[in-house]
């Protein structure tokens, strides 16, 4: 069974997905337990893979046995085997750690969310582990389909309209990077991506080319909400259903910006990306003014939810830019970054679905006095919180490290100063909330949940929802601890062969 | 927003008139599109599976792994307008209307009332249209003509322009054109919910078991050619066959997601009166 | 001016494409009722599949289904030229993309009926003006 691993670790929740929609009409007893190990399948598959990977080399399985330009071709390396145990984890202890939310919003339709929300996964990963540029936007598709439904079932009665939204900027990102597929095809004939990469040094010099890669990248980064096409996000991801945005807000932004790294690296290659086009100082600029908006907005707003979102937003600014930096250091950065920042991501969205559970909508007057009632869950978001703001245990700290040595290698003083700003910004933003949290007396007759609000007395999560918690920060201190045998071990001999 | 709606059009539009300058001529024998992969389709499909449509034994065959996910994507839109729209509960309503057949008369009821399954009573939709003589009659001879030829659609996939998508959106169609024709409930009496979700389900399963099956028969997934083993042909024929299994599949969940998201939308999730 | 004119006539079908899909491109952006927005999206798409069927094209090729594949005096498998049929694979792409053109859709269409039930409206300004007049 060990050659299947590759295609096996997206088949566990497809099938998952299927039997769960099948079953909820029976017997909906063993939905979950079916999701659940639909999930652990992908999560032990993919670690297989990653330990296959790091022994013997890069992992291809050609799909239905024809060799890859003629068929579909699955291929995992170490860059997405890290990815793709990133993916299956965060979405394996998410739906441990929001069942009881789940049954709390979804009474009479539960198994329909877990099929949605398997077939979300299903998506991320087959976007992860395929080599093949048109499967990518079919597995593109999945996932935007399921995420645009998962939104749109949020408890708020604005998230059909932030929904919808989504859709529209989703289908132009989709249809940008279907058109930029296109456009290399015509040039090429070829869907494959190591064998686009064999055909595209002939012809560098085409404007096809140049416009299709300018189309790829564009509709991925709508996708990934990017700076200026970054409106759909916040809006999306606050009125989402707290158990749906946990999954999206870490995995649907890192997976996108997978994409484009991979698009970047494998497709058209370093040489084209930095030596034939030159776009780098551009782009990083923009990346720039991504950092700088993004942690500006988070300041403005009142809401815990819509300020991480647009925390996000910052992020996705580190990475392009790291990624746009033309050099080791950059790239390296930004791989790690965007593995540090899926799980940081979701660590604060997993303690912020905590504070929902108890205390519904997440305004920052309503976060008073938390630290008595939810003291291990505000303890995580602190942790996670520092994380994002990069305090050295952590691991935040690590990849802000590459990314600013990779801005500074470059000579690209105004995104070290953007990147330090942001941190800045983001240590504020973590510190208001403290501030609210820790320090803040209880008002009288406050809010939403008035009744169970006063004094000290504990009110903690669900167990289940805490022990994910603290079992994600710890993994942050872990993944920061060990980031150095990362770096070495899997990130530099992926990226040797594209910066020589 | 008109403005930037204009901007942002005018940039692409330029952008992508920029690229096309350095097309290959149109319909060009030798373009890289022609010369590349696609010839391989053309000169071995035949020989490899027995198929004589090209774009069937690439779907099915050549590329049957995005098809697959391709039903995942229709099946996803079932799931998801099941998700967003059905609502079991009752609704608040000006009331019910029922009309006694041989009188004609019309009776309004303000609470659910409880008739007697008759042919003398029909309950009429709220805002009720009279149902034309004309189109019920039309519909009803049209619609296993259309039926009968979305499955030869399917069927006939291999050798003609068709296939499982196809024949399937036919056979939804008529679905839909029965509800439309006659009401919404008239369709669902004869095709119902927990029908159309498991004929979803087993359309998806068709689909992924085949693929599974051809794994455990130890090929990689979707390798038709290993069903040889416990069906009485040669590999090639056994490509053809697998294909046609996985085209069924696509069209039985296709039929069943087109009536679903029909259903749902038409009528609000409610499931009691539509268009 | 002549040779503008020559580039246009040659690739008519790549100007037409892209015009399709820039009109659709504009009703996403700039229309204001969101069922139009829907349909300029489905625009924006078919202008895309427009442009692959474009790419499978061959001049003197027909469509990509084998003649005389089974049955007496058959073509032998050797005998068949590629530069006879056109393409297969875009057409096999399109088939995939519009199929998920029309999930989308069927989507939105249900997100769209979810919008509608909450404003009553699907005009966006009069949404505005209802979410200020709510958080007001």
């Amino acid at each position: 069974m060990l050659e299947h691993i590759p295609v096996l670790l997206i088949l566990a929740p497809l099938l998952a997905a299927f039997l769960v929609t099948g079953l909820a009409w029976i017997q909906s007893a063993y939905c979950l337990p079916l999701a659940l190990a639909g999930l652990l399948g992908s999560l032990l598959a993919s670690i297989a893979a990653l330990h296959q990977v790091m022994a013997q080399g890069a992992l291809s399985y050609e799909m239905a046995s024809w060799p890859p330009p003629v068929g579909i071709e699955l291929r995992i390396d170490l860059f997405n085997s890290l990815v793709l145990v990133v993916v299956s984890a965060v979405s394996l202890i998410n739906l441990v750690a929001s069942w009881e939310f789940i049954k709390r919003e979804f009474e009479d339709r539960k198994e329909t969310f877990l099929a949605l929300y398997l077939l979300f996964v299903t998506g991320l990963l087959g976007v992860t582990a395929t080599a093949d540029l048109f499967n990518l936007y079919v597995l593109l598709e999945i996932t935007s389909l399921s995420a645009y439904a998962l939104i749109a079932m949020g408890p708020s009665s604005r998230a059909p309209l932030a929904s919808l939204h989504y859709v529209y900027l989703g289908v132009i990102g989709a249809s940008f990077y279907l058109l930029g597929v296109g456009y290399l095809y015509i040039m090429t004939g070829s869907l494959n991506m190591g064998d686009i990469a064999s055909l595209l040094p002939a012809i560098w010099s085409s404007q096809t080319v140049l416009v299709g890669f300018v189309f790829c990248l564009v509709g991925v980064w709508i996708k990934m909400a990017f700076f200026p096409m970054h409106i759909w996000l916040p809006n999306a991801y606050t009125y989402a259903s707290m158990t749906a945005s946990r999954v999206l807000a870490p995995l649907m932004t890192k997976v996108m910006v997978y994409v484009m790294i991979r698009l970047m690296l494998t497709v058209f290659g370093a040489q084209y990306i930095f030596r034939v086009l030159d776009l780098g100082p551009v782009i990083v600029w923009l990346a720039v003014l991504a950092i700088v908006a993004g942690a500006v907005m988070a300041l403005v707003q009142r809401n815990l939810v819509k300020m991480l979102c647009y925390i996000i937003v910052s992020e996705i600014g580190y990475m392009v830019g790291g990624a746009w930096m033309g050099n080791q250091a950059g790239m390296t950065g930004s791989i790690l970054h965007l593995i540090n920042d899926a799980l940081m991501t979701f660590a604060v969205f997993l303690a912020a679905g905590n504070f929902a559970f108890k205390l519904g909508e997440l305004r920052l007057e309503n976060l008073r006095d938390l630290f008595a009632r939810m003291p291990l869950s505000s303890a995580g978001f602190v942790l996670a919180g520092m994380s994002i703001v990069g305090i050295p245990p952590t691991c935040g700290f690590f990849s802000k490290w590459y990314l600013i040595s990779g801005g500074l290698q470059a000579g690209q003083h105004a995104y070290v100063a953007a990147l330090l700003l942001s941190s800045l910004i983001n240590a504020i933003l973590f510190m208001r909330v403290v501030e609210y949290a820790y320090f803040g007396e209880v008002r009288t007759g406050h809010g939403h949940h008035g009744g169970h609000a006063h004094g000290g007395e504990m009110d903690e999560a669900p167990v289940a929802m805490v022990a994910c918690l603290l079992l994600v920060v710890a993994s942050l201190v872990l993944v920061g601890l060990y980031s150095e045998s990362i770096v070495s071990g899997m990130i530099q001999p992926f990226l040797v062969r594209s910066f020589v | 927003m008109k403005r930037i709606g204009l901007i942002v059009v005018i940039l692409c539009g330029a952008v992508l008139l920029y690229a096309t300058r350095d097309f290959p001529a149109w319909g060009d024998p030798a373009s890289p599109a022609s010369t590349h992969v696609s010839p391989h389709y053309i000169e071995h499909a035949l020989q490899e599976t027995e198929v004589p449509n090209l774009v069937t034994a690439v779907l099915a065959d050549y590329r049957s792994y995005d098809t697959m996910f391709e039903t995942l994507v229709i099946f996803g839109a079932g799931v998801a307008c099941f998700l967003l729209l059905r609502s079991f509960g009752a609704r608040r309503r000006e009331g019910w209307y029922v009309r006694h057949i041989p009188t004609g008369v019309v009776i309004h009821f303000r609470k659910r009332p409880r008739i007697p399954h008759s042919r003398f009573f029909e309950r009429l939709d709220t805002e009720w249209v009279p149902h034309d003589l004309i189109i019920m009659t039309i519909c009803r001879i049209l619609l296993p003509f259309i039926q009968l030829f979305s499955l030869y659609v399917v069927a006939h996939g291999d050798f003609s322009p068709g296939g499982g998508f196809q024949g399937g959106v036919m056979f939804g169609a008529s679905l839909v054109l029965m509800a439309i024709s006659f009401d919404l409930r008239t369709a669902l009496s004869r095709v119902g919910e927990r029908i159309l979700a498991l004929l979803a389900f087993l359309g998806v399963v068709l689909y992924g078991g085949i693929g599974v099956l051809c794994m455990l028969l130890g090929g990689e997934f979707l390798d038709y050619s290993e069903l040889a083993k416990i069906l009485p042909v040669h590999a090639e024929e056994a490509r053809a066959l697998g294909m046609i299994g996985v085209e069924v599949g696509v069209g039985i969940a296709v039929t069943a997601v087109m009536a679903v998201i029909y259903v749902n939308i038409a009528s609000a999730g409610r499931h009691d009166e539509g268009l | 001016m002549e040779q503008l004119l020559q580039e246009i006539v040659a690739k008519y079908n790549y100007w037409l494409y892209i015009i399709l899909m820039m009109i659709g491109l504009y009703a996403i952006i700039s229309k204001n009722n969101l069922i139009k927005k829907l349909v300029g999206m489905n625009i924006f798409q078919t202008a895309i599949i427009l442009f692959f069927i474009s790419i499978s094209y061959k001049e003197q090729a027909t469509i990509p289904i084998i003649r005389n594949a089974h049955g007496p005096g058959h073509v032998s498998p050797e005998a068949i030229q590629a530069t006879a049929y056109m393409n297969p694979l875009p057409h096999v792409l399109m088939l995939t993309a519009i199929v998920v053109s029309v999930a989308t859709f069927g989507v939105a269409l249900a997100i769209a009926v979810k919008v509608y039930g909450e404003y009553e409206t699907l005009e966006e300004d009069e949404i505005r003006t209802r979410i200020r007049e709510k958080i007001k």
